[in-house]
């Protein structure tokens, strides 16, 4: 099943997957301040895959969790699938990040002395699936990126690559929208953050998983069909990657 | 949901398994006691109530003195004594007394050969036996004659009879009560230790008027044993034997009682709640116990939930609500302090039964207490344990994610 993947730039009526318009985020107050976001709009499709570039304190992260209902702007505007949720409870973002996003974190963020299925089966359990159905949509995930007779293995008992491969199957196994990606190759070696890569760019193609990645590394920025540079919590360039797009056709 | 959450919390207590194991013993020490306590003060009730059925349920004992005075205050001084014409008429004019038979005891050495030892003993009539539900193991009881002129005839019990005659036949021996010799014509049945721990079988029966000649030198009768008779209530008997007294003794209207009548109910009653308010002060300092490993329990939950900041992160990120958080931490103190209230249960029955055979009273393990501390221990998880849940369920997914 493949989704049609919109061009970056498109500019049809259709209503993109996630819309910010005017997102600030301000910590602190008085001379402590610190304003992480200084006012973003940014429209995502369906089936993109984003990668969101900028150094360290541009607010890339910061958006990052904004979209994906981790963290509440100070002002703006977000609508997700056409929705506004910039008002939402925290049960209610627990919700939408349950049923419509996977997060893959740079440091993994598996629970240790947790067999791989267990921590794959995280999200259905709170979902309330059913124990059968539940392992069932597990192996089939660990089956999926590749860690089919590694079940009952421990974190640590897994390299840092087939450890970001249970991750990631934790974010696909309830077939999300979106999976948000933060710096998913960070711990890695070239090697290793290949194959990541490579998985998360067929879970893009195959399944239509739209992905937003965030990075500083540009060989990893590169899969993407689109880079946006954030520069002091602003937006500062938002360009398809033509070689990608190219490779791709 | 519900079940997954217990899984986990299984799963969390186990990974730190002698920790667990620590924080419930405050709980499990709560519980062994009082369950302990309980079983014991029940096992001893019981006994109570099973020697105040030996001694004859449907008995009543009827004393000179005070009503106040009870029944281990002795002849009340002033009041005038019983006579064997009271024992008489409260059996021939009280319908509901099967029989009455006068009882008067005093301790005095008994010699046989050369063997010395000191016991009770009572004069009485064969009507004891009846009132006492007491029967003969070998030997007879006192003939008519014998009762009527007081002569020197005597039953031995059971204690006695071994302490004299060891394996001998004692029937047809003639022992010394003092200076008074006397003929061995029976012997009485084992009847056991009484719940005030006196050995009843430590006894020697004499008809009443060779007591009264040759022992106390009066014609005062100490103490009147009534039995009543089967279907008739103990207190209407009583009342029975109030009013007939109150008559025979001349007292007006307005004037106290001059003697007492006292049920074997009432001791059995008054022993109970002894043992009840000793097993209630237990319990408080037991609850005094769990309240601690209640603290000891929220105290280490606080100490988990801290160290798993990164795990309620990881849950929250994939979409656990705010009450899934708080029910998993919730279900984990519970869980826990279950696990402490089942083996203080194990444990307390376990001293319970120990206990139990020390003191030769019966195992009586109350199903009622095994699940009030089954519930109370999974009150102090819930309560001791939900600060901490609240706290987990409220922390930031982004902090909690960002924390090492």
């Amino acid at each position: 099943m493949t989704r049609n993947r919109p061009p970056a730039t498109d500019t049809s009526e259709t209503m993109p997957l996630i819309r910010l318009r005017g997102i600030t985020k301000i910590y602190g107050s008085g001379d402590a301040e610190v304003r992480a976001l200084r006012g973003i709009d940014m429209d995502i499709h369906g089936g993109e895959f984003v990668a969101i570039m900028g150094p360290s304190g541009s607010g890339k992260s910061t958006a990052m969790n904004i979209m994906g209902f981790l963290d509440k702007p100070t002002s703006g505007t977000y609508l997700f699938g056409g929705a506004e949720v910039d008002n939402l409870g925290r049960d209610q973002l627990a919700l939408l990040r349950r049923n419509f996003l996977g997060f893959v974190f740079q440091g993994y963020n598996l629970l240790a002395r947790t067999s791989a299925l267990d921590n794959v089966e995280l999200p259905l359990i709170y979902q309330g699936m059913a124990g059968t159905k539940r392992r069932q949509l597990a192996r089939e995930a660990l089956a999926k990126v590749g860690l089919k007779g590694r079940e009952d293995h421990d974190p640590s008992q897994l390299s840092g690559g087939q450890q970001q491969r249970v991750a990631i199957a934790r974010a696909i196994v309830t077939n999300p929208d979106v999976i948000l990606a933060d710096e998913p190759t960070g711990n890695l070696d070239t090697a290793r953050s290949r194959e990541i890569m490579d998985l998360l760019t067929n879970l893009n193609r195959t399944d239509g998983i739209t992905i937003l990645m965030v990075t500083h590394e540009p060989d990893m920025a590169e899969y993407a069909d689109r880079l946006v540079h954030f520069v002091d919590g602003l937006i500062e360039s938002d360009t398809r990657n033509e070689k990608v797009t190219t490779d791709a056709l | 949901m519900l079940y997954e959450a217990v899984r986990l919390a299984l799963q969390a207590i186990l990974r730190n398994a002698f920790r667990s194991f620590l924080t419930v013993l405050g709980i499990v020490i709560g519980v062994a006691a009082v369950i302990a306590m309980v079983t014991v003060g029940q096992g001893s009730t019981e006994q109570v109530q099973a020697d105040v059925s030996t001694l004859g349920t449907n008995l009543l004992m009827i004393r000179p003195g005070q009503p106040s005075q009870g029944p281990g205050s002795g002849v009340g001084g002033s009041a005038a004594s019983l006579t064997l014409k009271d024992v008489e008429a409260i059996e021939q004019q009280i319908t509901s007394v099967l029989v009455a038979t006068p009882s008067n005891s005093r301790s005095m050495t008994t010699i046989f050969g050369n063997v010395n030892y000191s016991t009770t003993v009572t004069g009485t009539d064969n009507r004891f036996l009846t009132a006492r539900d007491w029967g003969l193991a070998s030997g007879r009881s006192f003939y008519e004659s014998e009762l009527r002129t007081g002569s020197s005839a005597c039953i031995l019990g059971d204690t006695v009879r071994q302490k004299l005659f060891g394996n001998g036949d004692p029937l047809g021996a003639n022992i010394r009560l003092k200076q008074i010799s006397c003929r061995v014509i029976g012997t009485l049945e084992v009847k056991g230790a009484s719940s005030f721990g006196t050995d009843q079988d430590d006894i020697v029966l004499i008809p009443i008027r060779a007591f009264m000649r040759r022992i106390s030198g009066s014609q005062d009768v100490s103490m009147i044993y009534a039995s009543i008779r089967d279907g008739i209530s103990t207190d209407k008997a009583k009342a029975d034997i109030e009013s007939l007294m109150r008559e025979r003794r001349r007292i007006g209207p307005f004037e106290e009682d001059d003697f007492n009548v006292f049920d074997m109910k009432q001791i059995s009653s008054m022993l109970t709640g002894i043992t009840s308010v000793l097993t209630g002060l237990l319990s408080a300092v037991a609850a005094v116990s769990l309240l601690v490993g209640g603290i000891g329990i929220m105290n280490i939950m606080l100490v988990s939930v801290t160290e798993r900041t990164r795990e309620i992160g990881i849950r929250l990120a994939v979409g656990a609500t705010e009450r899934q958080v708080l029910l998993q931490f919730l279900v984990e103190a519970t869980v826990l302090s279950l696990i402490g209230g089942l083996i203080g249960i194990m444990l307390g029955l376990a001293l319970g039964l120990l206990g139990a055979r020390m003191l030769s009273v019966p195992f009586a393990p109350s199903a009622s207490i095994v699940l009030a501390a089954f519930v109370f221990s999974a009150i102090v998880g819930i309560v001791f344990g939900y600060f901490p849940a609240r706290r987990a369920a409220r922390m930031d997914p982004i902090e909690a994610l960002r924390h090492q």
